[in-house]
């Protein structure tokens, strides 16, 4: 799924930079702290001192669930427990930079492992608007859970 | 510093109670920790309490006198109860008072709580995706815990069959069925590894607290057990928190740390000395998870801990005595002093079916919630 056709779910989370979906973080000036989304000060020394980051597109899985329940909306964008379908959630550590929480592209424990390589993508956001797009993780292709 | 103690305890029984408000129950364990304590409530000197969704707690007042007291109300999440103890320990240790009510109450509708991003300083965004729930931080925590030190299913289900046969034991909890490990491990998968039964849910309830120092320490009617010291902490950079789009890769202790070595240390008593505690089982995992962190034991040793029955009402260090929040549900302003309430309890060798056996000195209580607080209190006789 391209950025081109689509609409994010919120600004400033995730950009399409040389042709590549990146997320948009954050890293202070000052002591290098990374964070996502980005924010105008650094949660590790304070400073208010901080620049943009596009972050890595690949990590790994550091930990996960199976979102088996509907969650309640709001703020759940779907008020439609009988139509709900579980989902995976993980935090990703993208090396060097920060873990990220995002959903997952997929949602078998059996497909899950946490160590496997993740690699970037767009999921269609949950919602009745088809266009509307977030971010999410899948297992880099040939990677074995 | 002056030696402050816990002279009478007071609870609504915890669970659904249709037609009575978190503020009538307020008022019913306020009534009842007076009458342990036998204190009449124009003797309070001062007072604090609080709920998190049941109103104000210094309207109680309206139902038990206004006799004019100071009355601070608390809102601090899962660490509601916990802080107005804390502010009550903290005005009687100043000697600006010489008894004292704490009281916390709260009544949620069923199901998993729903916060909302923009009161968490998160844009709407991540709600609507579906990522602002508290039971996938603990289902998230457990399972990188669980590959990390060795922590079993098993050893999650067992957690939670011990939480419902202490509760099946105690007049006060809301869930007094015993469930099996083998049913508690095949029912619903809520957040894997996590199933429906080891899970706590909202619930309703109240309890109350009488606090004394010097002369009426001294004179009250029980004997009393001391509150040796209160410590809450807020997270630090790096530590693993409910609601984090992202964490950083360099890790900090939890809350808990800090909060439990820091109510250690003001006690003048350490953890190898605890011989009954009640931690914060938001879901099975968490009491596994802060049993290490509150130093009770060393990360990973629990699965041998819980698989002997070492936190078994009859083990060396029973926890969780009344069936915790998994057997009495989690109404946040009273679930923290619910874990005092218990402690002073099992001290006083009240605890009747439930009664830890032997000689039981030293208590611990340790709440844990949103967004990274956690208070710690020792207690003692």
């Amino acid at each position: 799924m391209s950025l081109a056709a689509a609409r994010p779910i919120a600004d400033g989370l995730f950009v399409e930079a040389g042709g590549e979906l990146r997320l948009l973080g954050s890293e202070c000036d000052r002591c290098g702290a990374v964070t996502f989304p980005g924010q105008a000060s650094c949660p590790r020394c304070t400073s208010t001192d901080v620049s943009d980051r596009l972050l890595a597109r690949r990590g790994t899985l550091w930990t996960w669930t199976i979102q088996a329940f509907a969650p309640k909306s709001p703020p759940y964008a779907v008020d439609d427990p009988e139509a709900f379908e579980p989902y995976g959630v993980g935090y990703v550590e993208l090396p060097g930079e920060v873990r990220v929480e995002a959903r997952l592209t997929v949602a078998d424990p059996d497909q899950l492992r946490t160590g496997m390589a993740m690699e970037l993508t767009l999921i269609p956001a949950p919602g009745v608007e088809p266009d509307v797009v977030t971010y999410a993780f899948r297992p880099v292709d040939g990677e074995a859970p | 510093m002056s030696d402050v103690g816990v002279i009478g305890i007071g609870i609504h029984p915890f669970g659904r109670h249709p037609g009575v408000s978190g503020l009538d129950m307020a008022a019913v364990a306020a009534r009842r920790a007076l009458a342990d304590a036998g204190v009449r409530w124009e003797e309070i000197e001062f007072a604090a309490g609080g709920s998190d969704a049941a109103g104000n707690a210094d309207t109680s007042v309206a139902v038990l006198g206004l006799t004019g007291i100071p009355f601070i109300n608390v809102k601090n999440g899962c660490a509601t109860g916990a802080s107005a103890l804390a502010t009550a320990h903290a005005m009687l240790s100043a000697q600006t008072a010489d008894v004292a009510l704490v009281v916390g109450f709260d009544k949620h509708p069923p199901g998993a709580f729903n916060p909302l991003p923009e009161d968490w300083g998160l844009g709407a965004w991540y709600g609507e995706t579906g990522m602002m729930l508290t039971t996938q931080f603990f289902a998230m925590k457990i399972q990188r815990y669980m590959s990390e030190h060795g922590i079993t299913a098993s050893t999650l289900a067992k957690v939670a069959a011990k939480a419902f046969r202490n509760g099946a034991s105690n007049p006060n909890a809301w869930r007094r069925k015993p469930l099996s490990e083998q049913e508690i491990l095949s029912s619903r998968m809520l957040n894997h590894p996590l199933t429906q039964y080891m899970f706590c849910s909202p619930g309703e309830g109240a309890v109350a607290l009488v606090l004394a120092r010097g002369q009426r320490l001294r004179d009250a009617a029980s004997r009393p057990v001391y509150l040796r010291s209160v410590a809450f902490r807020t997270r630090r950079f790096g530590s693993f928190e409910v609601f984090s789009p992202s964490i950083p890769i360099e890790s900090a202790p939890s809350p808990t740390v800090e909060a439990a070595a820091a109510a250690f240390e003001q006690a003048g008593i350490g953890p190898d000395d605890v011989d009954i505690a009640q931690l914060q089982d938001t879901e099975s995992g968490a009491e596994i998870m802060h049993l290490a962190e509150s130093g009770l034991c060393q990360h990973g040793e629990q699965e041998l801990l819980i698989q002997s029955g070492a936190t078994e009402l009859s083990g060396r260090l029973p926890v969780n005595t009344d069936g915790g929040c998994l057997a009495n549900g989690e109404p946040i302003g009273a679930s923290g002093l619910r874990q005092v309430h218990e402690i002073v309890l099992q001290l006083r060798g009240e605890a009747a079916e439930r009664q830890a056996p032997g000689p039981r000195r030293v208590g611990f209580t340790q709440v844990y919630g949103a967004p990274g607080v956690s208070a710690c209190a020792v207690l003692s006789r």
